[in-house]
């Protein structure tokens, strides 16, 4: 194992967001607290409690999930793609490193930046509402677990954008629906029958669902099954990561 | 002593089809000095991805201090150090960052005084601090060469290092190569300047439509090929050859003021005694008398031209 070169990655890629720290970090931030006041206050204030849980702290686990998955694919796939954009990938390719250190070293970065940014996305919330993790292994499991998954799943994007607009294809047009309709600002139970049909095939309601049993141990799909399915999506990524590096798709030619 | 880099039956196809390198074998001595010339698209670039890592090989073998760069990848490529054609930088880090980043890409712990002697050797210590946007293209140029020599490689590949270099940069440039070639760096360059092969190479190659044309120890090459032209330029002009000598090559140039003649050194005899001989029975008379030596430039585009 090339520690060194993981190491290298990691703190390459860590040092990008120390330099952009207003937009990492500050932007989130603002965004959840308008969430809060639009959702938690203007909603709230109509909508009292969700299966005994204010409103407010209902959709808590919902905002942190919209910003770590979003955190996580971004930076998992801005962290390739722009070697590969500006060409210095040719570094990391004639370098001794194996794919899973390459993996290691940027999908770490981007999935220690969106942790980090979901536990202030955490820290804000508890300045609006009254917040209590029932569970917080549980909680921890499915924060890291999707935090990795979805970085990696943005190191694929990365791989496979060959310009900017296939890059912000999947974070900017297909997550955001995904996180909406998933139940981050509802319970699926408050839909009709056939639209609560649909949102099971929604993956992203097995996350929201997850994590928020783990805060309020209320679910809209059994937890158990949140993590399985997690758990099954990140060994598909892997998968497709295995075929990727063994081929060289639009990396080596 | 076994070559440090062995290319044997090397072929590469790309997708599209376009077949870069056919059938490819080079050896490569450790220490030397070796330059590969050849036209834009001739395979050079192509050649060297590989033996570095960046491009698969469709077929073939190529080994790096006795090791397969696919199968066992990190020794050879941790022994490689690549400078790129293209001026492909990070432009939002330091020099110093940059540079340390290269390092620890290889394997190496981090090393400041060996950075700080890299940037001091190439005149970029001063740079240190600075972000790669505000550095010139020259001065980029040097900070790809740091990166490459940031994990002390035995090897170095530098590919097309002077172009778009000023002729002050560029001798600079020769001067470092110079300095790795005396601690025992085997440097692999590719070019596009004949005077720069001509300058510092030991051996040569000459690539073109994926083949290796030749490959030859520099001085062997100029002496091999090497022509030499006489220059004899008339007092009166001429306007065509002379019935008596007609048994030479001559050719008239400046409107008939001057004679070309091509003799081969190596030739047992040059015929330029006759050749003044029968000039002067010719009832011509000359002005001045100049040679001329083939420059590898000369050897290049022969050897391309006839091929191509």
């Amino acid at each position: 194992m090339n520690l060194e070169a993981v190491k290298s990655i990691y703190f390459f890629e860590m040092a990008r967001t120390r330099r952009t720290l207003l937009q990492s970090v500050v932007s989130p931030v603002i965004s959840t607290s308008l969430y809060f006041i639009v959702f938690g206050a203007a909603v709230g204030s109509r909508i009292q409690e969700i299966d005994g849980v204010s409103y407010g702290a209902f959709i808590t686990p919902g905002l942190i999930m919209l910003t770590l998955l979003t955190q996580c694919i971004g930076n998992g796939s801005f962290g390739i793609y722009f070697p590969k954009f500006t060409g210095t990938i040719y570094e990391i390719l004639s370098s001794p490193v194996s794919m899973t250190e390459i993996v290691l070293g940027y999908v770490g970065a981007a999935a220690t930046k969106g942790l980090m940014i979901g536990t202030i996305i955490l820290g804000t919330a508890a300045l609006f509402v009254d917040l209590h993790i029932a569970h917080p292994f549980v909680m921890l499991l499915f924060f890291v677990l999707t935090a990795i998954t979805f970085s990696l799943f943005g190191f694929i994007i990365g791989i496979w954008a060959k310009d900017f607009e296939q890059l912000n294809l999947i974070p900017m047009l297909v997550i955001p629906p995904l996180v909406f309709l998933g139940g981050s600002f509802y319970s699926i139970d408050m839909l009709p029958p056939f639209w609560q049909a649909v949102s099971h095939f929604n993956p992203v309601l097995y996350l929201i669902s997850g994590f928020r049993w783990s805060f309020f141990e209320i679910a809209d799909v059994n937890p158990v099954v949140s993590l399985a399915i997690i758990i099954v999506f990140l060994a598909g990524l892997m998968g497709l990561l295995t075929w990727i590096f063994r081929t060289g798709y639009r990396l080596r030619n | 002593m076994a070559p440090i880099v062995s290319v044997s039956n090397l072929v590469k196809t790309y997708a599209s089809g376009f077949q870069a390198l056919k059938d490819v074998s080079l050896d490569i001595e450790e220490g030397e000095i070796l330059a590969l010339l050849g036209p834009n698209g001739a395979g050079k670039t192509t050649l060297i991805s590989i033996i570095c890592g960046i491009v698969n090989p469709t077929s073939g073998e190529v080994r790096v201090g006795g090791y397969d760069v696919v199968r066992d990848f990190r020794e050879t490529r941790s022994i490689i150090g690549l400078v790129p054609q293209e001026l492909t930088t990070d432009q939002f880090e330091t020099v110093w960052n940059t540079v340390s980043f290269s390092r620890g890409l290889h394997g190496k712990k981090p090393d400041p005084a060996h950075i700080e002697k890299v940037l001091k050797d190439l005149s970029l210590y001063d740079k240190k601090d600075n972000m790669l946007r505000e550095l010139s293209g020259g001065m980029k140029r040097r900070v790809l060469i740091a990166k490459a020599l940031s994990h002390e490689p035995r090897i170095l590949f530098l590919d097309e290092p002077t172009a778009g270099v000023d002729v002050n940069l560029r001798k600079d440039m020769w001067q470092v190569v110079e300095r790795l070639r005396e601690t025992g760096v085997t440097i692999i360059l590719t070019t596009h300047y004949i005077e720069e092969a001509e300058e510092i190479a030991d051996r040569v190659g000459v690539i073109n439509g994926g083949k290796i044309l030749l490959i030859e120890q520099k001085k062997d090459l100029m002496k091999k090929l090497g022509r030499k032209e006489l220059r004899v330029d008339l007092q009166e002009p001429i306007s065509a050859i002379p019935e008596a000598l007609s048994g030479y090559d001559l050719t008239i140039e400046d409107d008939g003021h001057s004679l070309l003649y091509d003799y081969d050194t190596e030739g047992e005899r040059t015929g330029i005694t006759t050749l003044l001989t029968a000039l002067a029975e010719a009832g011509i008379r000359l002005k001045d008398i100049s040679t001329r030596q083939s420059s590898l430039e000369d050897i290049f585009v022969e050897l391309v031209g006839a091929r191509a």
